[in-house]
């Protein structure tokens, strides 16, 4: 009998622990809004992972963990026509790209990866059927859950925490008027930098997280280390009722009223000149 | 509050920071390199360089400069600032002759992801050793009609100059934009 519910009222962590303790064999699919995920388990470890359309193939994983070079993986791609993941695999350990160790390395690190980004996802639809196996010609890992269970308590204890923080995601960011004073030794990540060039008060949090493909954990964490880091303030929805206006980038120009955007311009000629 | 956006690029140690430090009235955030290995590169932790600076409009409006990381290894950043950008000004230091390919390659790069207006600044235009204008075009393979402009990334002056050059570019293609439309 299937398992099936929401990671809403059914955490992860939850099912993790379930899957484990039950040595479960089957298969995990959980619906998100945006994407899908599906997830082997084998005897309660982690076996197999693949999320969306994303590549899955072997060659796509090697060249994500940048083993392998584009050139590399497109000259693969285009000479293993029809050939099996497990096929491949043993090419490439035969002429010595890599060694059985380094494939299974690879493999278990993009699963690993996919299950942690379903911890990001706190809705969605899930449904566990057991005795489902991953595709024949995929090379399968076995990967404990608990370390990955102890590593989702933990996002779980973070998230209630930034949720305390950030309640809703309806809010608008700005830019502070004076950075903090520690700003100098300011380090920010690849999320950070994706959020910054959004960071208007007119755009709420929810939708800089759809434009940037963060999920709201991932948009939580993004803000709320940029309001420690003195570069961001919140701000109180510029339209509070209704449908938010479409996200705005800071160029209301390209795509703006022309006469508009001659004006704009005019105006900041003008102020630069006083500078 | 409407924000407005100018990316300043170029290569390593070009003069981007103090380019924006010159014209911006808060204190330029700049962030410190911390990648050490290209595998680090694809990591969601990573570190990366960054500086960025204010110039308020008037009440209802802000203009912000971004400049970019200048090693290669951050171009993965270039295309998400460069998103919505009004125009962009490309920074060579002119006494290091070494880093004119790599200045044509970043500039190249940009106008791939936005053909949006563009100037370039030869900086350093104060040092000795620095190239003249007209060589540096040659060096550069720049079009006569690319806006060269001579700089000093440290004077506020002259670098209100290069914004006000990209400024009028970016005017003047949207009256061409017009006659276009016109005709």
């Amino acid at each position: 009998m299937a398992i099936k519910g929401n990671l809403h009222d059914f955490t992860l962590t939850q099912l993790l622990n379930l899957i484990n303790l039950a040595q479960k064999t089957g298969t995990l699919v959980v619906e998100g809004s945006n994407d899908s995920v599906e997830v082997f388990f084998s005897n309660g470890k982690l076996a197999y992972a693949q999320i969306g359309q994303e590549d899955n193939s072997l060659v796509g994983i090697l060249h994500k963990a940048k083993l392998l070079s584009t050139n590399q993986y497109k000259g693969i791609k285009a000479n293993v026509n029809g050939m099996s993941d497990k096929e491949l695999g043993l090419l490439l350990i035969n002429a010595n790209y890599f060694s059985q160790q380094e494939i299974l390395n690879s493999l278990q690190i993009h699963f690993v990866d996919v299950l942690k980004r379903l911890f990001t996802w706190m809705e969605g639809f899930f449904q566990f059927e057991t005795d489902i196996s991953p595709p024949e010609d995929k090379i399968t890992v076995r990967v404990n859950l608990e370390n990955l269970i102890l590593e989702g308590s933990r996002q779980a204890q973070e998230l209630e925490h930034l949720e305390e923080e950030i309640p809703s995601l309806d809010i608008g960011v700005k830019f502070v008027d004076r950075p903090g004073a520690n700003i100098a030794n300011l380090k920010l990540s690849q999320s950070e930098w994706k959020v910054i060039p959004y960071v208007d008060p007119q755009n709420t949090l929810k939708q800089i997280a759809n434009v940037t493909d963060l999920s709201d954990f991932e948009i939580r964490q993004v803000i709320y280390s940029l309001l420690q880091a003195g570069i961001i303030e919140m701000v109180r929805p510029a339209t509070p009722e209704g449908e938010p206006p479409p996200i705005r980038l800071p160029d209301p120009i390209v795509n703006g009223n022309k006469e508009e955007g001659k004006s704009i311009l005019t105006r900041i000629i003008d102020r630069i000149r006083k500078l | 509050m409407q924000t407005l956006k100018m990316v300043v690029t170029g290569p390593f140690n070009a003069g981007k920071t103090e380019f924006i430090q010159s014209v911006s009235e808060i204190d330029v955030v700049s962030t410190e390199r911390k990648i050490s290995s290209e595998i680090e590169r694809i990591k969601e932790t990573t570190t990366v360089a960054m500086d960025f600076g204010r110039i308020t409009i008037d009440n209802e409006m802000a203009l912000y400069l971004f400049g970019t990381p200048g090693q290669k290894r951050f171009d993965f950043m270039w295309e998400i600032l460069s998103e919505g950008m009004l125009g962009f000004v490309v920074i060579i230091d002119s006494t290091r002759p070494e880093t004119f390919r790599e200045a044509r390659k970043i500039l190249e790069t940009f106008r791939a992801y936005a053909p949006t207006p563009y100037v370039v600044a030869a900086n350093k235009q104060d040092c000795e050793d620095a190239w003249e204008v007209d060589d540096m075009r040659i060096a550069l393979r720049l079009n006569s009609d690319i806006k060269l402009l001579e700089c000093v990334a440290t004077k506020k002056n002259s670098v209100k100059d290069v914004l006000l050059e990209l400024l009028y570019s970016i005017l003047a293609e949207f009256e061409a934009v017009d006659l276009t439309l016109a005709n």
